[in-house]
């Protein structure tokens, strides 16, 4: 199995190998008893990387919604941002994979459709990490969002002179906008 | 009990209608999905329809608990015949040339943001919930088509007669958007859609705003329109529609590895 090098999430969640995987890899795990409280799972959850921007965590991006301990069951309410958000499968399983490994067993994850996602669920820290990576934070809050997003910094030079190119950029959450200070193209995180 | 049964038949059915407007349309904008005029257009568009398929998925989530044949959601989109299809007749319709494709998503958004505003008040709690989600979406791809349609009318002469010609021809299929049948009725009083004179009033308004915006002309509202397709009678377009979308799932039915 390793020459294939590390399978992905959902192969090696659904794969007929799991067994084989834990036994041999990770044994100590499987009699391993992690802590069960909020905290650390929140703490484990927030090293789980959004797909689409591998700098920001489900957590600073405000997917998940809520966590919940009955027993030795990890129960997770999450938030798709958009309904058809592609990587809503992919972010559960690599979920899924972080508690695993970490040693919870029974993981339930519901799929909460309201309250709907909003820009607002994205943390600070989130907006701070978007824009290192060069995509522009939502601006402002949803209450307050004028119709058309203006003035958006640019997260390269911090010039506010600049114009949107396209509505849509290169996934549903975000606009493409060009800087006319450094004539640099970036990605807009629209405010929804 | 067979009040009961019958009531949840007719909202299976509403639940499907919407839906299936939305798998349609995104269907037709995948079509253009590597041929489309611009690089930001094809973006645009592939992100619109993807909006809409997400939305699709959750309108037949919900129709498929209702489903009296216990169908799940892939088995309702994708192995059912056109017949028991049950979409807009105006979201079948070819793409045609750009100011064709932006005046249908025109039509249809102002149209979708209305009745999903709408269902947010619902006394249905999940389709309350699913048009939450779904209305900011919509009303940016109503920002978005609206845009279109006012650079476009407002253009050059040629860009301008050319969206006049959409406009004129696709609105024989607007006349669907704005009527009810016995089966919204019933949920209409029970207070789970909205009424015919509210969707009606809102979409005109947006409409005749925008047209007036873009310097087109107005069709006249009590032209012959065509109707049927929220009952499962099509156009000939949906067989061919359906004919592509549903190949894979029809030859390997029930395949578990694609």
């Amino acid at each position: 199995m390793q020459k294939f090098g590390r399978p992905n999430a959902k192969s090696l969640i659904e794969s007929p190998f799991l067994t084989q995987v834990l036994v041999t890899d990770v044994q100590g795990d499987l009699n391993y008893d992690p802590v069960y409280d909020d905290e650390t799972i929140w703490q484990l959850l927030s090293d789980v990387q959004d797909p689409e921007i591998p700098t920001v965590s489900v957590v600073d991006l405000g997917i998940v919604r809520s966590v919940r301990i009955e027993g030795k069951q990890v129960i997770l309410g999450v938030t798709p941002t958009y309904s058809g958000c592609p990587a809503t499968e992919l972010i559960n399983d690599l979920i899924r994979e972080a508690l695993t490994f970490a040693g919870y067993h029974s993981i339930k994850i519901n799929q909460l459709l309201s309250p709907a996602w909003t820009t607002d669920f994205i943390t600070q820290t989130g907006k701070d990490k978007l824009k290192r990576f060069g995509i522009a934070p939502p601006k402002g809050s949803v209450n307050k969002a004028s119709l058309i997003d203006r003035d958006i910094e640019c997260p390269h030079c911090a010039s506010v002179h600049t114009h949107i190119l396209s509505e849509f950029g290169s996934t549903a959450c975000k606009a493409l906008y060009q800087c006319d200070s450094c004539r640099e193209a970036f990605d807009y995180f629209k405010c929804i | 009990m067979t009040t009961t049964r019958l009531q949840t038949d007719k909202l299976f059915q509403y639940l499907l209608r919407l839906a299936d407007s939305n798998l349609i349309l995104s269907q037709r904008l995948c079509e253009m999905c590597g041929s489309a005029p611009s690089l930001e257009e094809e973006l645009a568009i592939s992100n619109v329809s993807l909006d809409l398929i997400g939305q699709a998925r959750n309108w037949y989530e919900y129709a498929s608990e209702l489903d009296v044949l216990g169908r799940s959601a892939d088995h309702l989109a994708f192995r059912r015949d056109s017949h028991e299809f049950y979409n807009l007749l105006l979201v079948e319709q070819h793409n045609g040339n750009y100011a064709d494709t932006i005046t249908r998503q025109f039509f249809f958004d102002a149209w979708h943001l209305t009745i999903l505003e709408a269902l947010q008040d619902s006394t249905d709690a999940r389709i309350k919930g699913i048009a939450g989600k779904a209305v900011k979406e919509a009303s940016y791809h109503l920002r978005r088509s609206s845009q279109w349609m006012i650079r476009l009318g407002d253009g050059t002469p040629f860009s301008h007669d050319k969206i006049q010609a959409s406009v004129d021809q696709l609105w024989r299929f607007t006349g669907e958007l704005l009527t009810l049948d016995d089966i919204e009725i019933s949920l209409q009083k029970k207070g789970i859609i909205p009424s015919a004179s509210m969707v009606s009033q809102l979409w005109k308004h947006t409409v005749e705003s925008v047209l007036k915006k873009a310097t087109l002309k107005l069709p006249d509202y009590n032209a012959w329109m065509y109707l049927g397709g929220k009952q499962g009678e099509h156009t000939e377009h949906l067989g061919f529609i359906l004919a592509e979308m549903q190949y894979l799932q029809r030859a390997y039915p029930d395949a578990k590895v694609w």
